[in-house]
């Protein structure tokens, strides 16, 4: 990877998790654990991947792109905010009842959001329709989406896998962010939905796995997935829960409450560290 | 009678798919392998490459729909109702209404008419369901020729749609110069004495209710609601003023459906005596449909005991 772009993508994935911060701690609520494990990855997508134009987000041959994990809204909104979609202030008012920034995304209302989502398991099959829809107007644009790994657990997510592979749709790429933890705790612990790769090997996909924190095996997996054809791709992407904010990794209490004032600040400091950082 | 044409609205429905499919090469069908039953194989026939079987996957088949219909496609999604409706009611409220997206959800073998198949598929529930959804719109026709002119007016609008048809073959009941908008109740008989609105295949037993009523000297006026969502506030308010008790009938259960809507009216507006002909909040079973339309009072006897209990009422 070019040694500027990569300076970039980690300096985009800092940003997006200030505003991941900066979103929950006013809004008081919100999910920043399985926000901040996607940094990396919206990083890269909303940089180096996806054919988008901030200034025309409903370009009609964009490529798409579906939280299916809809509670890491904070994340999607601080990186479509990083690419200038909307102002970065406005992530302030995440959840705030006179804001367009709703808890979980709103399609209608947020430029760049794609779909609304929020509920668990449905944005894969909502991807996998625009994909299809692509094929129909010949193969225009590309798909992507990111599940949980707890999503997983919903049966849906394996009805529109089974149908991704049947209609061939290669041109869907879905990554699921391994980060292990749920509400009520580890996934093994809760319902396992491991072995993950051969589950979806198994549903005929092209798997790839990665650690979706490492920018540079990111872009290996999503450069890799649009050489596949006949099928959708899986990267199944490890990572850490919480990432970035040393007393949120691996815990699975941050993954629905908000820093406190003096959390906020220590998280801030740790992430304007990484900042200066790359910036210096 | 033996010069009424009986056909069922999920033939229409059918037809209707391919009329539309020629006129507009946006429109995409979907199915969850029940083509054959639900008539979208017409279309499949047609327009192979517009048509898509998503399988045996309801939830699914409406996510792909809303993703689809994203792009500029006008997605018909079809199942039965109690699959369309029932199994994938959130996927219809979250994917597909609060995006207010383009998705045209064509259910067919509502109501216990489906018959011999019982309980189990006979959905009596799904307009209750389906009209909690902010900005959803129902349309339930009454004939072939209504359903036809719905799915048109469904292609037409903006935004979610749920079409209800019927498995069994119903009486025709509107001539080809029948003009269907949706949103608005017809007057198809004037009276002064009970308005009998109705929606789908009650609509016809009302009429027949009507002439039995006139033999007892009782002149009622009769409507067809089709769209149960948005309600004809106007029509309803108008028949409550003019004749001053209302009876209510539909092939679902009383409670949450066309009964319900009317009522919810009328409580707000004019208050007068409205009674309900319906699924008396029971389950279905198995038998012919027409002798379960008796055995549940979907008939126009149960319509005139109720008639001349609403007028009770006044």
């Amino acid at each position: 990877m070019d040694a500027t772009l990569k300076k970039q993508l980690l300096l985009d994935a800092v940003k997006i998790r200030k505003g991941v911060i900066e979103g929950t701690f006013n809004a008081k609520s919100g999910h920043p654990g399985g926000s901040l494990s996607i940094a990396e990855i919206l990083a890269y997508l909303y940089r180096a991947e996806m054919n988008i134009e901030p200034e025309n987000p409903a370009k009609e041959d964009r490529d798409r792109f579906v939280l299916s994990k809809g509670h890491a809204a904070p994340a999607l909104y601080a990186a479509l905010a990083n690419r200038g979609f909307f102002p970065a202030e406005d992530i302030k008012t995440l959840r705030k009842s006179d804001s367009y920034l709703q808890g979980h995304p709103n399609m209608n209302h947020v430029p760049g959001v794609d779909m609304s989502t929020g509920s668990l398991g449905q944005g894969i099959s909502a991807a996998a329709g625009m994909a299809l829809a692509s094929k129909f107007g010949g193969d225009t644009f590309r798909v992507y989406s990111v599940l949980g790994d707890g999503e997983i657990e919903e049966g849906q997510v394996w009805e529109a896998a089974m149908f991704a592979a049947a209609k061939k749709l290669d041109n869907l790429c879905v990554v699921v962010d391994n980060n292990n933890l749920q509400i009520d705790g580890t996934v093994e612990e809760v319902n396992s939905p491991y072995p993950i790769p051969e589950k979806f090997a198994a549903f005929g996909w092209n798997v790839i796995e990665i650690d979706g924190n490492d920018i540079e095996q990111i872009e290996a997996a999503f450069t890799s997935a649009r050489k596949v054809k006949g099928k959708p791709t899986a990267i199944i992407a490890k990572t850490i829960k919480g990432k970035g904010v040393s007393y949120m990794e691996n815990q699975v209490g941050w993954h629905g409450s908000a820093p406190n004032a003096e959390q906020y600040e220590i998280a801030m400091k740790e992430l304007d560290a990484v900042q200066a950082e790359l910036e210096g | 009678m033996a010069d009424v044409i009986k056909t069922a609205t999920r033939d229409a429905y059918g037809k209707a798919l391919v009329e539309l499919g020629k006129k507009n090469d946006k429109v995409i069908v979907f199915d969850a392998d029940l083509a054959a039953a639900t008539k979208t194989g017409m279309f499949k026939k047609e327009f192979p490459e517009r048509f898509i079987d998503c399988g045996i996957a309801e939830g699914n088949m409406m996510g792909v729909a809303a993703g689809m219909s994203t792009a500029g496609y006008t997605v018909f999604a079809s199942s039965f109702a109690m699959f369309a409706a029932g199994r994938a009611f959130e996927q219809v409220r979250n994917t597909i209404g609060y995006p207010h997206l383009n998705v045209k959800i064509g259910a067919t073998h509502a109501g216990i008419s489906v018959g011999e198949d019982g309980a189990s598929h006979q959905c009596c529930e799904d307009i209750a369901l389906m009209r909690t959804i902010p900005g959803m719109t129902i349309i339930n026709p009454a004939d072939d020729v209504e359903a036809r002119l719905a799915v048109f007016a469904a292609a037409e609008m903006k935004g979610p749609v749920y079409m209800r048809f019927g498995r069994l073959a119903v009486p025709r009941v509107f001539d080809e110069n029948y003009k269907f908008e949706i949103g608005k109740g017809v007057y198809l008989k004037e009276g002064k004495d009970v308005t009998l609105i109705a929606t789908g295949l009650l609509v016809e037993r009302a009429l027949q209710a009507a002439e039995i009523l006139k033999g007892d000297g009782i002149d009622a006026a009769v409507i067809n609601m089709a769209t149960i969502k948005p309600i004809d506030r106007d029509i309803i308010i108008d028949a409550a003023e003019n004749t001053g008790a209302i009876v209510t009938a539909e092939e679902h259960n009383i409670i949450g459906g066309l009964g319900s809507a009317v009522t919810e009216v009328i409580c707000e507006t004019k208050p007068v005596p409205v009674l309900r002909v319906g699924v008396e909040d029971t389950f279905g079973k198995s038998g012919p449909a027409l002798e379960l339309l008796e055995i549940f009072g979907l008939n126009a006897a149960n319509i005139c005991a109720k008639a001349k209990a609403a007028i009770a009422l006044k």
